[in-house]
């Protein structure tokens, strides 16, 4: 091999740069998940709380088209209890922060959902 | 090979007649077929003639909603106007922005002549020039706003009704240029500042930055069995009326075979769905 010693090095600089988050971030608690509010009036919701946080989107997206564009207003009844499809009518009645229980993840995940743009937040 | 000047000249003159025969041959039989597809066509048309008429949106509507305003009531009381317009914008919390070039107006008051400006009058009557009278969105029964909505986010539901959803409008104001009534508005700044925290209506949602906004004709009031605010605000006046023009039993027919009313430059061909007896 031609120039091995200055090939082997730039190769462990260039795997030392690109591990950087890897390391730099060793022993903190960057990782650890957000400690969320949960809501004191109710013990259920539509969905295990698995599927809530991997499909709520989706759900809420579902549930939007339906509501918004076919005009289907029918309620979502899980165990005898009837969830009308609203975020700001329905979710939001049992998880009444949205500091302490949307944004944590939002912000720990870095999304910026345009939800709040028109839906009303609860006085907090 | 020999090239010779006669050879040349024999077979462009075969090739050029053989092209202009393969031409005309294909022109014929491609002419043809077209004009059998043109056929067809019209054929169709001709048929859905009548459906254009009744129905022109691009969803079959069970319903139309529609709605009478009776001028006259709001001539009697002069304070009406004004609480209609209140309820509205309560309701369905629409900023009240100062600046005239930015407000947002779902329903209004305005003189005769800017709502029927299709009809000018050179010696117009005394009540007329004094008087407002409220607008609001047509809810055309072939609405030029849904026509030309590149995403979409303006639509017509169920009930005639053309209503926004305002997930999807990109704000390209495509609507404000084709409805020819001037219904819609932009929010060229984000509402909320305008709006009053206390008083906001916590039950609907306001609007963003950057998307179009008008009447919905309180879908979601009626949704649940109320009438409209504004209807509701004008109590047991009858001023405006609201209900379903293909029910021929409903108050409104009946209201509408009783009274001459107009409508809004029915010329357009846009079929209006608010009536006024002026």
């Amino acid at each position: 091999m031609y120039n091995g010693g200055k090939i082997i090095t730039g190769l462990v600089i260039f795997v030392l740069l690109v591990t950087i988050p890897v390391w730099y971030n060793r022993g903190t608690t960057a990782r650890s998940a957000p400690e969320l509010v949960m809501p004191t009036n109710a013990k259920s919701c539509v969905l295990p709380a698995e599927e809530m946080r991997a499909k709520h989107m989706q759900l809420l997206n579902v549930w939007r088209d339906e509501v918004v564009r076919t005009g289907d207003t029918t309620s979502i009844v899980v165990e005898g209890k009837a969830y009308p499809k609203s975020l700001q009518l329905n979710c939001m009645e049992c998880h009444t922060s949205k500091v302490n229980f949307c944004d944590k993840c939002h912000d720990y995940s870095s999304v910026t959902p345009y939800c709040w743009d028109c839906h009303i937040a609860p006085v907090e | 090979m020999d090239k010779k000047r006669r050879n040349f000249l024999k077979i462009a003159g075969i090739s050029t007649l053989a092209g202009l025969g393969a031409t005309t041959g294909l022109g014929r039989l491609v002419g043809g077929a077209q004009s059998a597809v043109a056929a067809t066509e019209e054929a169709a048309t001709a048929e859905q003639g009548n459906a254009v008429k009744q129905n022109a949106g691009d969803t079959p509507c069970v319903n139309r909603y529609g709605m009478l305003i009776d001028v006259r009531k709001f001539r009697e009381d002069l304070s009406l106007g004004e609480r209609v317009v209140q309820a509205c914008h309560q309701e369905h919390n629409v900023p009240n922005i100062p600046v005239k070039k930015d407000e947002i107006k779902w329903i209004w008051m305005t003189h005769y002549e800017n709502a029927f400006p299709e009809q000018p009058h050179l010696y117009l009557d005394q009540t007329n020039v004094e008087f407002q009278l409220p607008i609001l969105c047509n809810h055309c029964d072939n609405p030029p706003c849904v026509r030309v909505c590149p995403t979409k986010a303006t639509f017509r539901d169920a009930n005639g009704v053309v209503i926004m959803d305002f997930h999807r409008c990109i704000g390209c104001r495509f609507c404000m240029a084709a409805c020819p009534y001037g219904s819609r508005s932009f929010n060229w700044s984000d509402p909320r500042p305008f709006l009053d925290d206390a008083t906001m209506n916590k039950d609907f949602p306001t609007r963003t930055r950057g998307v179009v906004e008008k009447c919905n004709f309180c879908t979601e009031r009626t949704r649940v069995g109320l009438q409209p605010a504004c209807v509701e605000a004008c109590g047991d006046t009858k001023a405006i009326v609201f209900g379903n023009l293909n029910d021929p039993d409903s108050e409104i027919r009946q209201m509408l075979k009783q009274h001459h009313t107009v409508q809004r430059n029915p010329s357009l061909g846009t079929f209006p769905s608010v009536f006024y007896i002026v």
